[in-house]
């Protein structure tokens, strides 16, 4: 793959805290590798400000391999930049040319407030997932995995649905600022495995209650979720959650 | 929205059916004429229908008034939006464009309402017997702006109807990966044909392509002697 440096112009989203208003700032970086990552240049650039006695800006970041979810930033319009299937860390600058002008936003949601810059709360997920999911196992040795016997295309379906990370993409593509993509994947992955059976009808009523009160949209079924996704989960999914939750309001199972 | 939805998706199968029987005209002379005025009559006078007919009413204005909530409350929940909008990129316009087509599909209604349904049922209650429909349609869609209008809104339907007959299923859980791929079919196929039949009736009678109520009637009467 071909090498080259690039000169870009970033317009990036400033904002001290979630009680102020923020704004755009541009900035010029000089001779950025293709070979970097998207992070790697924003860190290329926050020394940049620190050398100039200016505020670094402000974003999240963790394992920088593609599966912690932290990294939310939308970029040209895109929730982790143009590539798809792709997280924001593992975006590499080989996406643009040189002389681009990039944009860079946070996510864009009532229930994702902003902390600062680019890093929003994504705690209402955190609170989601406590609303139910999760399995009641019994404590001391873990028993013998075989004698759970589950057919190969359900483990298989499970694990995709479970390769979600949280990041929230979903909500912040998703024109009604929906989190659907995220529970059904939640929902999903337990509903699948006989382990997921004992909370079946409770979890999905419990987290979509939790979902409605952490102000998340409803889900008009654009599939701008699941094209931006970076692990792309299917809504699939979400045809999966809407069946849940519609066996388990007809068998009388309702919100704690 | 997918149940009533579903319900007007029912609705549009009769309506269709019905209205399609106009075509019979180009198989036999006299034959559509006869047949669209006999099953007009029968869902214009029959008990059952004039009860589903306020069941109809009920329904649209359901879909409607779930639809501005829906829009409204889904607005409200990005409170700050972005300066660059992901656009087209990631959905069809379509799908983030129902509320707009709808509203298109509200104007043409209210027309088509005016047109035909309010003066069929105000001269039933009067005069105890309806209008000859096929001579009313031959009488409105002799301006080009009413054929343009009508064929605009199942334009309108017919993108509402891409995105709303597989959405309905999706919603209602029942798109399962087993009858996905069935279901976009006779979605897209039931958007395409279903508004294209609709389209076809004000263009036939602009273009002359049907023959002259005043003739047909006349005809069909001789023969009933």
């Amino acid at each position: 793959m071909e090498h080259y440096n690039m000169n870009l112009t970033l317009k990036v989203w400033r904002q001290q805290n979630a009680q102020v208003q923020g704004s755009f700032e541009t900035y010029q970086v000089k001779d950025i590798s293709s070979e970097m990552s998207f992070l790697e240049m924003f860190d290329v650039l926050n020394e940049q400000l620190i050398h100039e006695g200016k505020e670094p800006i402000t974003f999240d970041h963790d394992c920088r391999e593609g599966i912690c979810g932290a990294c939310s930033m939308h970029i040209n319009g895109k929730a982790h930049g143009p590539w798809s299937g792709t997280t924001t860390c593992q975006l590499h600058m080989r996406a643009f040319k040189d002389g681009d002008t990039i944009v860079v936003e946070p996510w864009r949601a009532g229930a994702f407030p902003v902390i600062k810059d680019l890093m929003v709360d994504r705690t209402a997920f955190d609170r989601i997932i406590q609303a139910g999911g999760y399995i009641s196992v019994n404590t001391g040795n873990a028993q013998d995995a075989n004698n759970l016997p589950i057919a190969k295309d359900k483990a298989d379906e499970s694990f995709a649905a479970a390769t979600c990370i949280g990041c929230g993409a979903c909500v912040a593509s998703c024109k009604n600022s929906s989190a659907m993509l995220f529970l059904s994947a939640k929902v999903s992955h337990l509903a699948l495995l006989p382990q997921g059976e004992a909370e079946r009808k409770t979890r999905v009523v419990n987290m979509v209650d939790q979902m409605d009160k952490e102000g998340f949209g409803s889900c008009t079924n654009t599939g701008a979720c699941e094209a931006e996704c970076p692990k792309e989960i299917s809504i699939m999914n979400i045809r999966r959650l809407n069946s849940e939750y519609i066996k388990a309001g007809l068998s009388g199972s309702i919100a704690k | 929205m997918g149940l009533t939805g579903l319900f007007l998706i029912v609705f549009l199968v009769v309506h269709c059916y019905a209205n399609a029987q106009i075509f019979l005209e180009w198989l036999d002379y006299g034959r559509g004429y006869k047949a669209y005025g006999e099953i007009a009559h029968f869902l214009g006078s029959n008990p059952i229908t004039r009860i589903a007919e306020v069941g109809l009413f009920a329904f649209i204005i359901l879909h409607i008034v779930q639809g501005l909530m829906l829009t409204a409350q889904n607005k409200a929940k990005r409170p700050v939006g972005y300066n660059v909008a992901p656009g087209n990129s990631s959905s069809k316009w379509y799908t983030r464009s129902m509320g707009l087509l709808g509203t298109l599909i509200l104007m043409f209604l209210v027309l088509h309402l005016a047109h035909f349904w309010a003066p069929n049922r105000y001269q039933q209650l009067t005069q105890g017997h309806e209008k000859d429909l096929y001579l009313i349609m031959e009488e409105t869609f002799q301006q080009w702006w009413v054929v343009i209008i009508y064929v605009a809104g199942c334009i309108s339907l017919a993108w509402h109807l891409v995105h709303g007959f597989w959405s309905a299923f999706q919603t209602l859980g029942l798109s399962t990966p087993k009858y996905k791929g069935l279901i976009n079919c006779i979605g897209v196929g039931f958007a395409i044909i279903v508004p294209a039949i609709f389209a076809l009736m004000p263009i036939s009678y602009k273009l002359g392509w049907l023959p002259p109520a005043a003739e047909v009637a006349q005809f069909v009467k001789t023969m009933a002697h």
